[in-house]
């Protein structure tokens, strides 16, 4: 799916070894502009006021449990329909962590992921022997003994009442505004996406990669196929508690209703929009995601002045744009926006030959 | 021990367990024939439930009238369907299917909850008495309507797969499709009934439930519950539905008895099914009458 991220290069970059092959960066260009996207995006508090931030947070743990599911389901070819339950461990653990232990935030953001990936590690096991539809639904079956565990658990979440997640702290310096809590996904965002993407570098991202294209080849190259399907749950779920542990102390009340099966849908319509099996989708996927609701929340606002029916119809309209959203996609665009803005860039470098 | 309460529910459990079988059955209906795994099935039920309570409310037909006209519009609704939404996504691959019928259930979930709002309503009364009195068993008359719907709806599948045109086409084209289209068969239409006729029985279940428990979007739950019984039966077997439904019913009643007895956990009505669906996948993934996929290189 995203095999042709190296396809077209500007006149002058050429590869001689394998090494300059497998870059993080398919172009100086692309270093560039990442970077130069990194700087601008440590500069933004300056300039955008906390609503554009907190939509920018959101887009980022949101982003990162995202690019733990595509990494299950675009690059190893597997399907979980549980990743809300693993995004709402997480965010329970870390609160806990903290809670219970007196642990800093600091070193509960990935202790909670490990939890997390402990627990998905756990839920992996049938994927080691069922695929495809199977592990669809097995995997919704964990999405509810989850959510039930958190309704249960009082003494991990706080049951019915949620739990209580302090702001991050750094000797003794709160992060407990936009502004601030910005640098902190900020950091984890760049790291969680470096390390995806350097992940699909390594043995284990190419084994993935071979799962998903031809699950019986991968077997017979000699690629344990138990293992690296558990592997990417575990590495999937990681992420997703990362994403969590964000998010609870953000907002700093966890609570268990929130973690829902929608929301699982909504991680899958992050990643199906995004493209699967493309990092930088990921990213534009969650964007999009974010962004829908509160651009039905606009147009509402815009045509239904006066009219409260419209109003309160808010909730739904939004849930009815995502799964029109989702349907869409599938439809015309199965691809996602990694692969539109692909064929724009390519666009505009051909212009005006269209070949 | 309370004997009453237990038997209460193991009736209780095969009465809602049959319904779990259509539903299941449709299901069923709709991945044997196009490959296609629905998880709008519940959405199915809430439609027509809703249609038909609106018909009857809104536009206060009798039922005789109102039951019709909500099939007939299902009939429509499922070959638009298939149409518009799966049709384009033949040959895609499982994830994009399964995600479409996601993205129909969302859609139609909230569409419902936003004409109709979140709260339940009541079916107008349709019969004289609420319930009777079987063996010293207090049953609600639209439960007894709803098993005797079920058989009769067993029975029509029986008679349609095994002598009728379109079913058996129906079955050559789960077997194979391209063998049944060079014999002459249109798949497209094949897979337009599949979807018409599982919208047109799930839409009797709905009307089923509606009148038990009253319209809500709690009706759209059917179609999650659906798996554990697939699960159980195999996917791909219609014989399975109605064992697995039938199973999952009493048993989902089972953990509720044991729960209020000794355990006083909570919720178990609701998990236990999908505790079993885990277990099930562990040992016997391809269920009780499943066909296992054999896989050739």
């Amino acid at each position: 799916m995203s095999s042709s991220a190296h396809a077209r290069m500007n006149c002058g970059e050429f590869r001689s070894t394998y090494i300059q092959d497998t870059t993080i960066f398919p172009t100086p260009l692309a270093r560039r502009t990442a970077i130069a996207a990194v700087i601008f995006l440590l500069l933004a508090p300056t300039f955008l006021n906390s609503y554009f931030l907190n939509l920018g947070i959101q887009i980022g743990y949101y982003g990162i449990a995202a690019l733990g599911l595509n990494i299950v389901v675009g690059f190893t070819g597997q399907i979980s329909l549980g990743h809300a339950a693993f995004f709402g461990f997480g965010a329970f653990a870390s609160a806990w962590l903290n809670n219970a232990t007196g642990l800093p935030v600091f070193f509960c953001i990935p202790l909670a992921g490990a939890m997390t990936m402990a627990v998905g590690l756990i839920v992996g096991i049938p994927a080691g022997r069922i695929k495809g539809l199977y592990l669809a639904i097995a995997t919704l079956a964990s999405q509810y003994i989850l959510e039930d565990f958190f309704s249960r658990a009082d003494w991990f979440t706080g049951g019915a009442y949620g739990a209580m997640a302090n702001p991050f702290t750094i000797f003794g310096f709160e992060f407990n505004n936009d502004q601030r809590y910005w640098y902190v996904v900020l950091f984890y965002v760049v790291l969680m996406f470096l390390f995806g993407t350097n992940l699909l570098r390594t043995r284990d991202g190419r084994a993935f990669i071979a799962v998903r294209d031809h699950y019986l080849s991968a077997e017979i190259m000699g690629i344990n196929l138990t293992k690296y399907r558990i592997l990417s749950f575990g590495i999937s779920s990681f992420y997703a508690g990362v994403g969590g542990a964000l998010f609870g102390h953000y907002l700093g009340f966890v609570s268990a209703e929130g973690f829902t099966l929608l929301l699982s849908i909504q991680f899958l319509g992050m990643i199906i929009i995004g493209g699967m099996g493309s990092v930088q989708g990921t990213l534009m996927g969650t964007a999009f995601m974010v962004l829908l609701p509160e651009l039905m929340e606009g147009g509402v606002g815009l045509f239904g002045h006066g009219s409260s029916g419209l109003m309160q119809a808010l909730a739904y309209i939004k849930e009815m744009s995502i799964g029109l959203a989702i349907i869409l996609f599938l439809i015309f665009e199965p691809d996602g926006l990694a692969h539109r803005w692909k064929m724009i860039k390519a666009y505009w470098k051909l212009y005006p030959f269209s070949y | 021990m309370n004997f009453e309460l237990l038997t209460q529910l193991i009736v209780n459990g095969l009465i809602v367990g049959t319904l779990y079988g259509v539903v299941a059955m449709c299901f069923v209906l709709i991945y044997k024939s196009t490959q296609v795994v629905n998880f709008a099935q519940g959405e199915f039920l809430l439609i027509g439930a809703w249609t038909c309570w609106a018909l009857l409310v809104k536009f206060h037909l009798p039922f005789w009238l109102g039951f019709p006209i909500t099939l007939a519009f299902m009939v429509i609704f499922g070959i638009v369907l298939q149409m518009v939404v799966l049709r384009p996504l033949i040959g895609e691959p499982i994830i994009s299917v399964i995600m479409v019928t996601i993205g129909l259930s969302m859609f139609f979930q909230s569409l419902m909850g936003w004409i109709f709002g979140v709260y339940a309503k009541p079916f107008p009364r349709v019969f004289e008495t609420e319930s009777i009195n079987l063996l010293g068993l207090q049953i609600q008359t639209a439960y007894i309507m709803s098993l005797v719907i079920s058989v009769v709806i067993m029975i029509g599948f029986y008679y349609f797969f095994k002598y009728s045109r379109l079913g058996l086409a129906m079955r050559a084209t789960a077997f194979d499709q391209q063998v049944a289209q060079s014999l002459g068969i249109s798949v497209k239409k094949v897979f337009a009934a599949a979807w018409a006729i599982s919208a047109l029985v799930s839409a009797m279940a709905g009307v089923v439930v509606g009148m038990v428990n009253g319209v809500s979007s709690a009706l759209s739950f059917f179609g999650i519950k659906v798996f554990p019984v697939v699960i159980l039966g195999g996917l791909d077997s219609i014989v399975g539905a109605i064992v697995g439904g039938l199973i999952i019913g009493v048993l989902e009643n089972l953990a509720e008895f044991v729960d209020s007895q000794w355990l006083h956990l909570g919720n178990m009505y609701t998990i236990a099914p999908f505790y079993a669906l885990v277990v099930i996948l562990m040992i016997k993934p391809y269920g009780l009458f499943g066909t296992k996929d054999i896989e050739r290189i």
